[in-house]
């Protein structure tokens, strides 16, 4: 079995491999595909019964046998096999394909005359399986007949998978197909490909069109033949030298970009906390609660939006704050006001506050996580190039946090509430003396933190998982930061979120994500020790 | 007669209603309900994973009453929340085992750090406790009766099936406990002696509930771009998982690429997340939601049936529970009584259906006989079986590829009744036999 398996493995890279090439022949060549006839019922019955086998490897030659075939259905029967949604009567002999496997019952097409057929089930249709290997092999069968059609981009990925894999047997053809590609970016990806080619083949002339590529199938070529002796290994020596320095930059800016993005979470989380413990001296374990609490806006906004999830999570930017921000009104009203300036007793009133949240959570919407998804412009990676990428959802949650910011400096700084909340923390009886109404500051300065705590849930919420717990794992990070960066003070904690995220992320490779934060821990202990009043001490009055 | 006999005759009838008004309470607690503790966390970071558990207790209890209980006695469930606090599991279970209300079996428990709580007090007073999850091995108690599976029954399958795949190279990540840190010193051991270089393998450590993987998955993307195959063998358990898979989709990591095998995710762990960049990636396990059997599909429906939700899904834990309360019923049922000694005898040999149209077998080491499955994630959110061992496996409780354990046996069967021989010395160093 697990031999079998092995050389079926071998067996479809190397017919893959084959299909690809012929699929780039024909692509380049534009030959035309000749219409496929219809195939009579029986021929076709032969086809799709040749599948029905529990051995991947005559699974994948029955495939090959269809793609080869006249049958009109053949695209869509190998793209029903690739989706999981081809398969065969149990008990006999129809062939159907599924055409929405989401319920429990499946509405059913025959596969042969594509007529409606009913419903049925697990107990009722064998699917065809296919695995990984297949998978890759279906892909390309169905990638080669759509070659006729192919467009550049088709071309590109169909030449960037040669690199590496030119040899004696392919090489005149794709030397061919160089000649006539008319694209600048496909010849380029060809050039490479045959370049290093004619690297393994022992020619050092080759080299110049290597320099700087950061492909790693270019350096893991390299890294061989630099690994014998000769002229030819020390140029590719020199070669790879300045492919691992360049490199060696690329990871940097990576690192730096991981940094940052986790300094962002640090800072959203946090900066709700800030205005709240900073400004108004409140210690309020329920933070994180409130940013579960926005997390699940977004996650019902969701809900009452089904598949819409980036018109979703823009609504769920003014929602998350509304709905946290509602929630921190009634906690200062009904909670907080009552024990001001007692600070043991506050805290342990907002631990079971937060304790309340999460069962209340919990009993309204399980205690299983809930899934929010993602819209299709935060998924994926913006390819710099070969070495640096950088995600979609981490950079939007930079980009919002450093949003989240400006507008509650300017809010702070310009507006008649950020000076009302700054006469109150650096007076506060000589702003109600000046008719300032402080209660009502206060009220809403910690329904303001609040707020914001429920837009750090909106993006969590794209991060990572929506459940009752979310907000546990925030809140010692959150009051570390605003510690570190200075009670009080927003740019201290911009300054320290991020200063911790990127000194955590460069440490995680080397020491792993335990020990890198209990050094983190350590070194803001030891900082606080030296210098109590953070990275920026507070203006005005020192509590 | 004489004095004599006159005064036996009345001794022997006082004697017999003595012993008359003390087997009739006896008796009338034998008519009771047979009580059934069910110990899984109901809230807490483990509920996610462990009240579905007790849900499906209740389901077979309710169902095996329906038809008609055991020994002609209802069976009553007594349920306990132990929170996600190890100390607290060992806490109720303490207290189910003793007073009047004693139950006769336990079901439960999920992470090893709970079960090894629970273990000194099931042993103290004498109570029997099914435990349902993969685990790490390495240990054999005389009351627990190990249904999950062993690491031979999970991780040296898949890592076999991978090999035969043609992987070379290995990241072993886990999350810090003592199962993930266990099961990959016995893979680290496994892959060594199969001739992998120090050099191809990488392990690493997250806490409970990770979620910043950026940095990790990127490391693994440049530890498989060395021109090796390569695979990731995931022990990362919990909700960790989630952020972990989207991580990797969004670095565009595909299966084709870098193959996933995961030791703890199944359908349940993956009704929170969109698997259609992850279609591909792997788990193995002993049963899969998708198996094709008629038991399979009976037990879905009842199911589906019992918790009113139409997209409600099963799991491999949920099978080891249905195994281990079909043996155990069973087993009473041979020995025609409850008594936790006659049981714990009754039950070696015992064979009962499984839900993958096979049959699991108790071993005398209180491990049970599985197949093991690969399964590959499709975009609906289940698996499906691309490969599956041809019979089915018997768990090994101490690990043949650590040389501490390689010359442990467990045998609970009479006159051995060791959980802990050396066969090598014939030294007992844990049960009845050793002294």
């Amino acid at each position: 079995m697990m031999t079998n398996s092995h050389a079926g493995g071998r067996h479809c890279a190397r017919r893959l491999r084959h299909s690809l090439l012929c699929g780039l022949l024909l692509l380049c060549a534009a030959w035309a595909t000749t219409a496929s006839a219809a195939v009579s019922e029986p021929q076709a019955r032969a086809l799709l019964q040749a599948l029905d086998t529990r051995s991947f490897e005559a699974k994948g030659e029955a495939a090959q046998a269809i793609a080869d075939s006249q049958a009109s259905q053949k695209t869509r029967w190998l793209q029903a096999l690739l989706d999981g949604r081809l398969g065969k009567e149990r008990r006999g002999e129809q062939f159907y394909i599924v055409t929405d496997d989401s319920g429990r019952e499946w509405p059913l097409i025959d596969a042969i005359t594509f007529a409606e057929a009913g419903s049925g089930s697990r107990r009722t249709v064998d699917i065809f399986k296919i695995n990984n290997d297949l998978r890759t092999q279906l892909q390309g069968m169905i990638a080669s007949l759509s070659l006729a059609e192919g467009d550049e981009r088709s071309r590109l990925a169909a030449a960037d998978r040669l690199i590496g894999d030119v040899n004696a047997d392919n090489v005149e053809s794709v030397r061919a197909s160089r000649e006539r590609e008319e694209s600048a970016t496909v010849r380029d990806r060809l050039d490479i490909a045959l370049a290093l080619y004619r690297v393994q083949q022992g020619d050092a002339t080759a080299l110049k069109t290597l320099k700087g590529n950061l492909d790693t199938r270019v350096r893991n070529t390299l890294t061989t033949v630099a690994a014998g002796d000769g002229e030819l290994a020390s140029q590719a020596q020199q070669v790879l030298d300045g492919i691992e320095s360049k490199r060696a930059w690329y990871d940097r800016a990576q690192t730096l970009f991981f940094g940052l993005s986790a300094g962002s979470i640090l800072v959203l989380a946090a900066i709700g906390l800030a205005i709240t413990f900073g400004v108004m001296g409140v210690i309020n374990m329920a933070h994180g609660e409130l940013i579960m609490l926005g997390a699940y806006t977004t996650w019902l906004i969701q809900q009452a939006l089904p598949g819409q999830p980036g018109l979703a999570l823009v609504l769920a930017i003014p929602g998350g704050f509304l709905v946290a921000g509602a929630f921190g009104v009634l906690i200062e009203r009904t909670v907080i006001r009552f024990l001001k300036g007692r600070p043991l007793e506050t805290l342990l009133a907002t631990f079971g506050l937060s304790l309340i949240l999460q069962q209340l959570v919990r009993t309204l919407f399980s205690p299983l996580n809930r899934r929010v998804a993602s819209p299709e412009w935060l998924q994926g990676a913006w390819q710099i190039n070969d070495a640096l990428s950088l995600t979609l959802n981490r950079l939007g949650v930079l980009g919002f946090c450093l949003l989240v910011f400006a507008a509650l400096w300017a809010l702070m700084r310009y507006t008649r509430l950020g000076l009302e909340v700054r006469a109150v923390t650096q007076n506060r009886a000589m702003a109600r003396a000046m008719g300032v109404r402080a209660a009502r500051v206060d009220m809403l300065t910690f329904g303001l933190g609040a707020g914001v705590a429920g837009l750090a849930g909106v993006a969590l919420s794209q991060l990572t998982n929506v459940g009752p717990n979310l907000g546990q794992g925030y809140i010692v990070d959150s009051f570390l930061v605003v510690v570190f960066g200075g009670v009080g003070n927003l740019w201290g904690t911009l300054v320290a979120g991020m200063s911790l995220g990127v000194i955590n992320q460069v440490l995680q490779p080397w020491v792993g994500a335990v020990l890198a934060k209990i050094i983190v821990l350590v070194g803001v202990i030891l900082f606080i020790q030296k210098r109590p009043q953070g990275i920026f001490a507070p203006k005005g009055r020192v509590s | 007669m004489t004095t004599t006999a006159l005064r036996k005759l009345i001794a022997t009838a006082a004697l017999t209603t003595t012993l008359a008004g003390f087997s009739a309470p006896l008796l009338a607690a034998d008519d009771g309900p047979i009580r059934v503790g069910i110990l899984h966390s109901l809230s807490g970071t483990m509920a996610i994973s462990e009240s579905t558990l007790k849900d499906e207790m209740l389901m077979l209890i309710d169902q095996q009453n329906k038809a008609g209980g055991l020994l002609g006695r209802q069976l009553e469930p007594v349920v306990m929340d132990p929170a996600s606090d190890w100390s607290r599991y060992a806490e109720q279970a303490r207290s189910m085992l003793t007073g009047d209300k004693r139950v006769d079996v336990i079901f439960g428990n999920w992470t090893s750090a709970s079960r090894k709580a629970v273990l000194p007090v099931v042993e103290e007073l004498d109570g029997l406790l099914f435990y349902p999850v993969q685990y790490e091995g390495q240990e054999s108690s005389e009351n627990i009766f190990y249904t999950g599976a062993a690491p031979n029954q999970q991780a040296i399958p898949a890592v076999d099936y991978l090999m035969g795949q043609g992987v070379e190279r290995w990241a072993l990540l886990g999350t810090d406990y003592v199962y993930p840190r266990t099961t990959n010193e016995i893979l680290e051991a496994y892959l060594k002696a199969h001739g992998v270089a120090d050099d191809d393998i990488m392990v690493n450590y997250t806490p409970f509930g990770f979620s910043d993987w950026q940095s990790i998955v990127s490391r693994v993307k440049d530890f498989g771009s060395q021109g090796k195959k390569t695979a990731v063998v995931s022990t990362i358990n919990g909700d960790a998982n989630v952020p972990f898979y989207n991580e990797l989709a969004n670095q565009g990591i595909k299966a084709s690429d870098i193959p996933v095998v995961a030791f703890s995710v199944g359908e349940q762990e993956l009704t929170g997340i969109d698997t259609a960049p992850l279609v591909g990636h792997l788990a193995a396990w002993n049963y899969f939601m998708s198996v094709d059997s008629d038991a399979n599909y009976d037990f879905i429906d009842a199911w589906v049936a019992y918790t009113g939700n139409k997209d409600a899904v099963v799991n491999d834990p949920m099978e080891a529970h249905y195994i281990g309360f079909n043996m155990w019923l069973k087993a009473v049922e041979s020995a025609g009584t409850t008594d936790v000694d006659a049981v714990k005898d009754a039950i070696i040999g015992v064979t009962v259906p499984n839900l993958s149209g096979g049959a699991a077998t108790m071993m005398p080491n209180h491990h049970i006989t599985k197949p093991v499955m690969i399964g590959e994630i499709q975009d609906d959110g289940q698996f499906s079986v691309v490969w599956q061992t041809p019979t089915t496996v018997a768990g090994d409780a101490w690990s043949d590829y650590l040389p501490a354990s390689k010359n442990l046996i467990s045998d609970w069967r009479a006159p051995l009744r060791c959980g802990k021989l050396d066969v090598e010395r014939m030294v007992c160093e844990d049960g009845a036999g050793a002294n």
